[in-house]
């Protein structure tokens, strides 16, 4: 059974292969939640209170400390190019999105659930198998043609993002040249050990430009699927153990 | 209504988008657009409402930056309905003479990418719809009702 809700401006869809209803509502409401507290658009969340000096770091609830650290822990990791601070205001949509999944998914393997998936505006959590029995299969979104896919990866137990600028304009930048719009690359999709890990250097790698797969490629755990404006992919030396092929 | 229209139009795109796609893979030269697609009629050649709140005709949205090239649309209008959306333009970047560098790609590989239409569970992308699309297509809908 699979419920799809528009939450974080977004569609946000939960596939459980044994559902019941109650499930769904948990979930779907801990990402409203989440909404509540983080989104930037809206004006009694916590971002908003901190972008207007209304709370000192000592009141900040316990979600906004940890995402903080999270991120100041992937801005190390990844060299200053992933940043939730652009021009001293505090976004940290790029790092919540797929921590809001993770935690998501968390919650439904806590309670037992073993075979479902998590779809956050592309942004995915796969866990056991289809109602076929089969591992989930994901498509990468042919960036040039809405509706077509590029590949086909089949997945146990991952997380895949992919960040790209086809949709939402250059929603990414690079925090060490701000006006330099990241033109060569039109999207890196990333498969790693949970949609946490892969959402975040997703952003990171994207912002790096054509640099980005290298990155991806000395990261133990990741793999990458780099697609250039001249519709040429580059991709990791593991990437090709997710790609799905007849003899799966 | 408009959220409809947009939607079937959207359909179109795909199908057409599809076919553009399909052309270049198997022509693998530098133009994008098929003969088949250009427009034919100029814009807004009648103007009878009937129906719908569109008007009958053939109306160009302007050019809008798809970020890797321009995409221009025209819709058709007929009988207040909208019965296809046409490519004008279309990012044709994507061409061919790839340089494949040799220099320093360790372990990494690479390919040119094709365009599958597989059932998959799930696809992850940056999103589901052009924004370049939709602003040229909405731009076009716009004069159909005026």
């Amino acid at each position: 059974m699979r419920q799809t809700q528009l939450i974080m401006g977004m569609p946000i869809t939960v596939d459980l292969v044994h559902e019941k209803q109650s499930i769904f509502d948990e979930i779907f409401s801990f990402f409203r939640a989440v909404d509540r507290k983080f989104s930037p658009y809206k004006k009694g969340s916590e971002v908003s209170r901190i972008n207007r000096n209304e709370l000192l770091p000592n009141a900040y609830s316990k979600d906004m400390k940890t995402i903080l650290s999270l991120a100041e822990q992937t801005k190390q990791q990844t060299n200053g190019y992933f940043d939730i601070w652009k021009n001293g205001v505090l976004d940290p949509s790029g790092l919540v999105k797929g921590w809001a999944v993770y935690r998501a998914a968390h919650i439904l393997s806590k309670k037992r659930y073993e075979h479902f998936y998590i779809n956050a505006g592309g942004d995915v959590q796969v866990s056991g198998c289809n109602e076929k029995g089969k591992q989930w299969t994901v498509g990468i979104q042919n960036p040039f043609l809405p509706g077509k896919i590029v590949k086909v990866l089949i997945l146990l137990n991952k997380g895949v993002a992919t960040s790209g600028t086809y949709i939402r304009g250059q929603h990414i930048y690079n925090p060490h040249n701000i006006d330099k719009h990241i033109t060569d690359i039109v999207s890196i999709t990333v498969v790693g050990p949970n949609i946490y890990e892969a959402d975040r250097f997703a952003t990171a790698a994207f912002a790096m430009g054509k640099n980005g797969i290298h990155f991806l490629e000395r990261q133990k755990g990741l793999e990458g699927y780099m697609i250039d404006k001249k519709g040429i992919a580059t991709y990791t030396s593991g990437f090709d153990s997710y790609v799905f092929t007849e003899r799966n | 209504m408009i959220k409809k229209a947009i939607v079937i139009g959207i359909i179109i795109l795909f199908i057409v988008g599809y076919v553009v796609y399909e052309q270049r893979i198997k022509q693998q030269d530098a133009v994008m657009i098929p003969s088949v697609l250009t427009p034919t009629s100029a814009p807004a050649t009648a103007s009878s409402p009937v129906n719908g709140r569109y008007k009958d005709g053939t109306y160009n949205g302007p050019v809008t930056d798809a970020f890797y090239g321009n995409i221009q649309v025209a819709v058709v209008i007929s009988g207040g309905k909208i019965t296809d959306v046409q490519f004008l333009q279309f990012p044709n970047d994507t061409a061919h003479s790839v340089e494949v560098s040799n220099q320093s790609l360790p372990q990494l590989k690479q390919e040119a990418i094709t365009a599958q239409s597989a059932q998959v569970d799930i696809v992850s992308g940056a999103t589901q719809t052009s924004q370049a699309f939709m602003q040229s297509l909405q731009s076009a809908l716009q004069q159909a009702k005026s």
